[in-house]
């Protein structure tokens, strides 16, 4: 019979110091010698993480952002044709990575659940050592994100967000958003309205009852106001509703004419095909026929409502059917690898990943101090959009903005809208200090390195 | 005056979808005494058999058209439906055009199956075990088969629209009296209320006028002596599982046109549709489906901007808020029977 001689203090001090060993990696990874989080050193190798909607109900897009994403992995690491990186009017990126380091890349699933998204986000940067976070189709994800990278000393290059706040009252300094925003697509849409609908209109919204579906409705009713319009009612709907015909109802009888759609994804399916169903489009009101606007358009939300969208005005951030050499590029890439044209989210996120690679590069370094840097101010062209600034005072991109209308007669299964109109940046411009976007009290703060 | 009009009229499509999946659950709750929160899934599976056919129906083949170019300037693969190169263009087109109502032809068989394989693949081996344990099961079920309809379809709504004849919308204030345009009413929720109506009416009609239907009710009132007579009620009781699980199915159907399906479609409908089986009564069918209606269209009026004016958010907690008061008012529901889950 032998005599055991493990303990309770044995156990606890082995335990102790077995953590402690397993942790020091992590630690002296995360905030090593090199003064930033994640430093790469002397590896061969980076990493980056694509934190992206791959199930709930912006799946779709999510998906389509990763395809982005890894065809943009693809085209910095010299494989493929190499895409926009042969239109970018900066010529330092040259197919072997960033600044020589090959770059790898590990995925999330935000699920859109700004919980999640940061938890995803935080092992990203803990677990897998990556030096930058990009993606997402939420304005509520994207801030949270946000806020995550900031204090955590990663650059966030974010996906598609909409929300003035991301590069208003919640700017970062360590957060970048190439996507447009609320006020943006106020300021598209007015010209086009006030040309096609004229000034003597009477509007009623039906906006998503959360962050981006606020300032969406506050940014287009400032628009529509200033042509004139009034504002009969400002419905909120809960998001997820399904059913919208008890908030659609109201609007037959309630005197206004133009049925305006704060609404995105599925929501935005449903209320758009509830609104046609009950004849909205076909109506006369005021002597005015009856028009439905939808501030916010997707492609693949276009696709799901269908014929219903046929006639319909919006705003888009970029759409596969400009005619420029950047978009030429991208979607022959994109379409000869996947099958189909890139949608607005997908263009966004690989452009994001392809202007993080290039400030990098510009800095020298992978430092977020850096790269901010590098990123303030930066102007560039051939990704697009035409020439394009990242604002230094709210690390907001400015760039012409797309005025769609849902395709009258469509000839194959991608034409679902079409461009009406591509507003220029100086007419979607406004103050770093403007009151949407936190007024004078907003700041990015100070850059964090994290080390 | 319009405006109530109008609201009870969207009260009784909502409550119609509400009615129908609250009719199944009561007969799975009444039959088998099991709490299905698979239930949801099933009008999913519905729907997407209304997907399914319209995705058959639309299968084409290629061909080349040199005068026109795709989205990467090759030449455009031009889709022609299969059903239209068969039937010529005209009746093709119409075929696809009433792919909803033609899916309920196959949704009737493929529901009765899923019923069957649920019920003696899974759902069996729970009769005896706690409520608690039926529940976190069919709800563990509930999610799996989301899981594979997105592996499938994706994501997103997909869009199913309603055949031509159907779309757009009825002057229904001119019938009551009212001034043109003033009560307009989609064409296709009428058609929704009206096959709800019909289907209602038809399980009450089986289960009154038939003598399988007799022996279920028999059995759902006093199992055992039924049992004792030498009728195998186990197997009929299956059946009504089939049965129930072909009414969500239908349900499913015939709502793609007013929702465009996803894979999280049923789960929007199962939380208010159990809150109408207990509003109603558990194991009442009848109390069931008037819960179902009274609900929907309480639902419809505090989505009212006058009611909403006065008590701000009350659209989302009405049904919660008068289950409550049903509940405390009457225990058993609407129309409950003693002794159902009060043991």
């Amino acid at each position: 019979m032998s005599k055991s001689t493990i303990s309770r203090r044995g156990v606890l001090k082995t335990g102790a110091i077995a953590g402690a060993g397993l942790a020091l990696p992590t630690y002296l990874r995360a905030d090593g010698h090199t003064g930033y989080t994640n430093a790469p050193g002397d590896s061969p190798t980076v990493t980056i993480g694509f934190n992206v909607p791959q199930t709930g109900p912006y799946a779709e897009e999510g998906l389509d952002e990763l395809r982005a994403q890894e065809l943009a992995v693809e085209h910095l690491n010299g494989e493929g044709d190499g895409g926009m990186l042969n239109t970018f009017s900066e010529k330092n990126l040259d197919g072997t990575g960033i600044l020589g380091k090959k770059v790898e890349f590990v995925t999330g699933d935000t699920q859109t659940k700004s919980d999640v998204a940061r938890a995803s986000a935080q092992s990203m940067i803990q677990k897998d050592g990556c030096i930058m976070i990009t993606g997402g189709s939420s304005s509520g994800v994207a801030v949270a994100v946000q806020d995550l990278c900031q204090s955590s000393g990663v650059i966030f290059m974010a996906g598609l967000t909409h929300s003035n706040d991301t590069t208003g009252k919640d700017r970062k300094a360590n957060g970048f958003r190439h996507f447009f925003n609320g006020f943006m697509s106020g300021a598209a849409l007015g010209p086009v309205l006030e040309a096609e609908y004229g000034n003597e209109r009477s509007a009623y919204h039906l906006t998503a009852d959360y962050n981006w579906g606020w300032t969406t409705q506050e940014s287009i009713q400032a628009t529509t106001e200033g042509l004139g319009w009034q504002t009969q009612e400002a419905v909120l709907t809960p998001v997820g509703a399904g059913d919208f015909s008890s908030y659609i109802a109201p609007v037959l009888n309630s005197g206004a004419d133009t049925l305006i759609l704060n609404h995105y994804g599925g929501d935005m399916v449903n209320s758009l095909t509830q609104a046609v169903q009950f004849g909205l489009k076909d109506r006369q009101v005021n002597g005015n026929d009856f028009k439905i606007i939808v501030p916010l358009y997707s492609e693949l939300m276009a696709a799901g409502a269908g014929a219903n969208i046929q006639g319909v005005i919006g705003s888009m951030n970029w759409n596969w059917q400009l005619e420029d050499e950047g978009t030429k590029a991208f979607v022959k890439s994109f379409g000869e690898k996947y099958g189909f044209p890139p949608s607005g989210a997908a263009h966004t996120c690989y452009v994001q990943t392809l202007l993080y690679a290039d400030a990098v590069t510009r800095a020298g370094t992978f430092n977020p101090c850096g790269v901010v840097e590098a990123l303030e101010d930066f102007e560039f062209d051939g990704m697009g959009n035409g020439p394009t600034t990242y604002r230094g005072a709210d690390h907001q991109c400015f760039k012409d903005v797309l005025v769609v209308k849902g395709t009258e007669n469509p000839t194959n299964q991608y034409d679902t809208l079409e461009i009406v109109d591509q507003t220029p940046r100086s007419q979607v411009e406004y103050a770093p200090d403007h009151p949407m976007f936190g007024g004078a009290e907003a700041s990015l703060g100070t850059c964090n390195p994290g080390a | 005056m319009d405006a109530i009009i109008l609201q009870i009229l969207n009260g009784l499509d909502k409550g119609s979808a509400y009615a129908l999946i609250a009719l199944g659950l009561t007969l799975i709750f009444g039959t088998l005494g099991v709490v299905n929160f698979a239930h949801g899934a099933l009008f999913m599976i519905g729907a997407f058999c209304s997907v399914t056919l319209q995705r058959m129906l639309s299968t084409s083949f290629e061909m080349v058209d040199e005068t026109q170019t795709d989205f990467l300037g090759n030449p455009l693969k031009v889709e022609t439906p299969y059903v239209e190169a068969w039937f010529g263009p005209e009746v093709g087109a119409a075929i696809i055009d009433w792919s909803v109502p033609l899916a309920i032809f196959l949704a009737i068989p493929v529901m009765i199956a899923v019923g069957f394989a649920m019920e003696r693949g899974l759902i069996k081996h729970f009769y005896k075990r706690p409520h608690a344990d039926q529940i976190l099961v069919t709800f563990g079920l509930a999610i799996v088969i989301g899981e594979i309809i997105k592996a499938n379809f994706g994501a997103n709504p997909i869009s199913t629209p309603a055949p031509e004849a159907f779309r757009g919308a009825m002057d229904f204030g001119v019938l009551l009296g009212f001034e043109p345009n003033t009560i307009i009413y989609p064409y296709w929720r009428l058609v929704y209320f009206l096959f709800a109506i019909v289907i209602i009416a038809s399980v009450f009609a089986f289960l009154q006028f038939t003598t399988f239907g007799m022996v279920v009710r028999a059995g759902m009132a006093d199992r055992e002596t039924v049992g004792l007579l030498g009728i195998d009620i186990d197997k009929r009781f299956t059946f009504m599982f089939g049965l129930a699980a072909a009414v969500a199915g239908l349900a499913g159907v015939m709502y793609t046109p007013i929702l465009s399906p996803h894979y999280n479609i049923g789960m929007d409908f199962l939380v208010l549709s159990f809150v109408v089986v207990v509003v109603g009564g558990m194991g009442s069918l009848p109390g069931a489906v008037l819960a179902g209606f009274v609900l929907g269209i309480l639902q419809s009026f505090a989505s009212m901007n006058e009611v909403k004016a006065i008590l701000p958010g009350i659209d989302q907690i009405i049904i919660y808020l008068v289950a409550i008061i049903i509940l405390l008012t009457r225990p058993r529901g609407l129309m409950g029977r003693k002794g159902v889950m009060e043991e």
